[in-house]
């Protein structure tokens, strides 16, 4: 692989990743990580039409009239999600009742869209492909951590496999019922982001507004 | 009545599309800086729910459902598989033919919503409800309130966020945690406030 479509690739993992930088995506992401399963289910299926939707767009981008092209791009997202959900439906058809309306949503998923837009329509299909392959992996690397987290510290499992034995089971643990909730996934998220922003600095926001260092640490 | 009166308050505070579902939240995060555009676009998304929902639903009873097209002499076709791309198609023209509207005859409307009219159609809130409409199997009424009451409580919440962050931005926050990392944990805490609505038997 050469040296530039390695970069395409790895670049999205920490470096520009769609969720915690580019603010892409980020409504699935939440959903569906209260297990490892569904999350990890969901980040094939995004890969799938991040990269697929990307090699399309990108084969017909001089084709199409740029006043029509988000349809256009629309409607080879929606195609390749009505492929997937169908694929979903026919060969994992518990996990899909589970992912319930967000597959759809893929549709309407902001990585999917904005690397059409911003990627695909300039570059040709190759290149293309491998950088929606490596959004899509970027995005499931954050899926999949939050799911993890989730499941670990929720359930005391690990894709149904139990790791920590619960009281109930008779074990020590005792599962943390706010991990199996909508709110603990903002929770993980926003503290994943304050890692990494401490890990890359590159990465943190300037504040609106400077706060003065107040009177008494002047004197001292 | 009751049901409906029902349905209108679970889908504003107990399933809130934003806070208990995650829908819309891009435009979520990005737009709540502050309160007059947060309201701008909470507005928008109310008014384009209100009306893609029903449509939708219309969409799916005469067309798509097994035995829907039986109008048309073709009583065994199911086209619900072809939805998704129905919905999303539905959405757009609606959200395209409600700016010319505004435009043409509601301009002071059109302007203030300005950018956010076309950035709605990705807006996974609205294909969210219509979803949700399909899943949960509503009627035409059902579908009408709860694409009122949907919207409204997507508004509710973007308003809310909006007014914390803008007292937020005078806070001391670890740089790191500056910015999306602090409306993330926001957010979260929201979220948990209406989780409180869940008790709520109607």
């Amino acid at each position: 692989m050469s040296q530039l479509t390695k970069e395409i690739v790895t670049d999205p993992l920490v470096d520009n990743n769609p969720i915690v930088l580019q603010v892409l995506g980020i409504c699935s992401a939440l959903a569906v990580t209260s297990n490892l399963k569904t999350a990890l289910l969901m980040s094939v299926a995004v890969i799938a039409v991040v990269s697929f939707s990307n090699l399309f767009v990108s084969l017909i981008r001089t084709q199409i009239p740029s006043s029509v092209r988000i349809i256009v791009q629309m409607t080879i997202i929606a195609s390749l999600v009505i492929v997937v959900d169908q694929l979903l439906k026919a060969f994992a058809y518990e996990t899909s009742k589970q992912l319930s309306v967000f597959v759809g949503l893929i549709i309407t998923n902001c990585i999917v869209m904005g690397r059409a837009e911003a990627f695909a329509m300039k570059n040709p299909p190759f290149a293309s492909f491998m950088d929606g392959l490596g959004n899509g992996l970027g995005y499931s690397l954050i899926l999949i951590l939050v799911g993890i987290v989730r499941e670990l510290l929720g359930a005391g499992s690990l894709m149904g496999v139990t790791i920590f034995q619960t009281v109930n089971e008779g074990g020590w643990y005792v599962a943390n019922g706010l991990m199996l909730l909508p709110p603990s996934a903002f929770f993980v998220i926003g503290l994943l982001i304050w890692a990494l922003r401490t890990w890359k600095p590159v990465q943190q926001e300037a504040p609106d507004f400077k706060i003065l260092p107040s009177h008494s640490e002047e004197g001292a | 009545m009751e049901a409906a009166l029902s349905l209108f308050v679970r889908a504003i505070f107990i399933e809130n599309l934003a806070l208990a579902f995650f829908l819309g939240m891009c435009t979520f995060l990005a737009i709540s800086k502050k309160i007059e555009t947060a309201v701008g676009l909470g507005i928008a998304v109310a008014v384009v729910q209100t009306i893609t929902v029903p449509v939708n639903n219309l969409i799916l009873n005469v067309f798509l459902k097994e035995g829907a097209l039986s109008w048309a002499g073709l009583s065994d076709v199911n086209l619900t598989f072809i939805g998704l791309i129905s919905y999303i198609g539905v959405i757009a023209a609606i959200v395209q033919v409600l700016e010319m509207f505004l435009d043409k005859y509601v301009p002071a409307l059109y302007n203030a919503l300005g950018v956010f009219l076309p950035l709605i159609t990705v807006n996974c809130a609205i294909l969210g409800g219509s979803l949700f409409m399909v899943e949960r199997d509503y009627n035409f009424s059902e579908s009408v309130v709860y694409g009122v009451g949907s919207g409204l409580g997507w508004a509710l919440a973007i308003t809310a966020l909006a007014g914390v962050r803008e007292k937020l931005k005078y806070s001391d926050i670890p740089v790191g945690l500056q910015g999306l990392g602090i409306t993330f944990i926001t957010v979260g805490l929201m979220s948990l406030g209406f989780m409180a609505f869940s008790g709520i038997q109607l």
